[in-house]
């Protein structure tokens, strides 16, 4: 997945963006803040989510964070194989999608930061 | 004020350790991960770095009267090279502090939990006062590794002036490592065989080099955590604190009323009704956590002091307390997670038993 391509969220999650479509998951950073995945909630498919309202949960040995939606939009498909076993979104966090999400009418990703915008950010967090 | 650095700080943080601020230390949480480590443990075997724990001597003539007055434990029985489990009360039978006593020939040694080491030698100082009794805290000046695991008698086997395996459960010896004198007990916070092994500071990092050259793993406090839990030993601050007594905490083994005057014996004694430690099996992955409110008939039964996903036993337990009426085993109840109810209900302790 070519990185530079996402958008990304204050809370850490990344957006690509496909027309209408944005698929959304949890960056390198969350995954690394997580530790071992043991439960992911998602919302069903028809869910409507707001941007930078809570849609789910993930919870690691360690603790719970919440998940908060980068767009608004009405969720189109969810990855079932991930919410049945969340585990491999430790090690490779692009490569495994959460929600499909099918932006709502007016809605945009202008609010989210590019790849150089967040790695500054990430930058700024850790001093 | 910065966090205190024990004789293996730098080498976590020049192996991966991850640290973080703990009972005024700075210790690893991890290295690899919580569910690795905690696996290592339960299987083969690992090391932590517990030189944070508070190691005090208590020497004297008036050393055993002096144990006997502040620890909930006897100490008049106990043999040399003997380990055991006790309490330290306040006057109102609340617990200041859990910790372990050794007897030695000339003295007693006895390790208190981090956060606590300040507030138990200010109270026993007070209590020393006017008794021929000298109280070191030698936290500062030596290093602490425990080493856990089925695996843990291999590893240590041929390090020390003495044979380790030769030990007790709950026993220890003064040997020797590398020339210098040192201590190992037979002890553990992890539910596994084990040891605890005290040197000086300046042959810490050689004997975690030594240990981790004949297989074990470094391990953090992030398993320490899981793997007590799993085995159900209380940790203050969770479950145990100030206002519980040892009945409501299910530690009266621990409490001797009959071995005659104690801090905290009448109160204790007395205390009765207040709620009770329990575990809990939680239905789905979803891990109950400190402070989620437990209910039972959508009424409010008590509170969650520690819960996690188990990483050994693939559920998700919790350690909480609850009025005694809820507190028999099997009682549904239901825990609050965060707004959502987890079904559970009430099971044995420990949750995890080694197979002798």
């Amino acid at each position: 997945m070519d990185l530079s391509a996402l958008r990304y969220a204050k809370s850490h999650e990344w957006s690509a963006v496909d027309g209408r479509v944005v698929t959304v998951g949890i960056t390198a950073f969350a995954a690394e803040q997580l530790g071992d995945v043991t439960h992911l909630q998602l919302p069903k498919a028809g869910a409507a989510v707001t941007a930078g309202k809570s849609f789910g949960e993930i919870e690691s040995v360690k603790a719970v964070f919440d998940l908060y939606a980068p767009v608004t939009g009405t969720v189109t498909e969810v990855n079932a194989a991930l919410l049945a076993n969340p585990e491999p979104v430790q090690a490779d966090p692009y490569g495994n999608w959460m929600l499909r999400i099918t932006l709502a009418e007016g809605a945009t990703l202008d609010h989210l930061m590019t790849k150089p915008q967040y790695d500054e950010q990430l930058a700024a967090d850790a001093h | 004020m910065a966090d205190h650095r024990t004789a293996l700080t730098d080498w976590h943080a020049a192996h991966g350790g991850k640290l973080v601020p703990f009972g005024g230390w700075a210790m690893p949480v991890q290295y690899v991960g919580i569910v690795a480590e905690h696996l290592t443990v339960r299987t083969a075997v690992g090391l932590f770095d517990i030189g944070h724990m508070a190691r005090l001597t208590v020497t004297g003539r008036d050393a055993l009267p002096f144990l006997e007055h502040v620890f909930s434990n006897s100490v008049g029985t106990m043999s040399d090279g003997q380990v055991r489990y006790g309490l330290v009360l306040n006057e109102q039978g609340g617990i200041r502090d859990d910790v372990l006593v050794s007897k030695w020939p000339r003295g007693y040694g006895m390790v208190v939990n981090a956060g606590n080491r300040v507030k138990i030698l200010d109270h026993f100082r007070q209590h020393a006062a006017g008794r021929a009794v000298q109280i070191d805290d030698r936290t500062f000046d030596t290093a602490m590794i425990a080493v856990q695991g089925p695996k843990a008698a291999k590893v240590v086997d041929g390090l020390f002036g003495t044979d380790p395996a030769a030990l007790k459960y709950y026993h220890a010896a003064e040997t020797v490592y590398r020339g210098c004198g040192a201590t190992v007990s037979r002890t553990g916070y992890t539910g596994e065989d084990g040891f605890e092994v005290t040197v000086p500071n300046e042959l810490a990092v050689p004997l975690w080099e030594e240990l981790i050259e004949r297989g074990a793993v470094a391990c953090g406090l992030g398993a320490r955590d899981t793997l007590r839990l799993e085995a159900a030993m209380p940790l203050y601050g969770h479950e145990l604190n100030e206002t519980v007594d040892p009945a409501g905490a299910k530690l009266m083994w621990a409490v001797k009323l009959d071995k005659g005057e104690f801090v905290g014996r009448d109160a204790a004694k007395a205390a009765t009704g207040n709620p009770v430690r329990v575990g809990l099996e939680l239905d789905g992955k979803r891990a109950a956590r400190e402070g989620c409110p437990v209910l039972a008939g959508g009424a409010p039964a008590g509170v969650v002091t520690s819960g996690s996903y188990a990483p050994f036993l693939h559920k998700s337990i919790a350690m909480g307390t609850v009025h005694p009426s809820h507190a028999a085993l099997g009682t549904p109840l239901v825990v609050d997670i965060r707004g959502t109810p987890a079904d559970a209900r009430v099971v044995p302790l420990p949750f995890y038993k080694r197979a002798k």
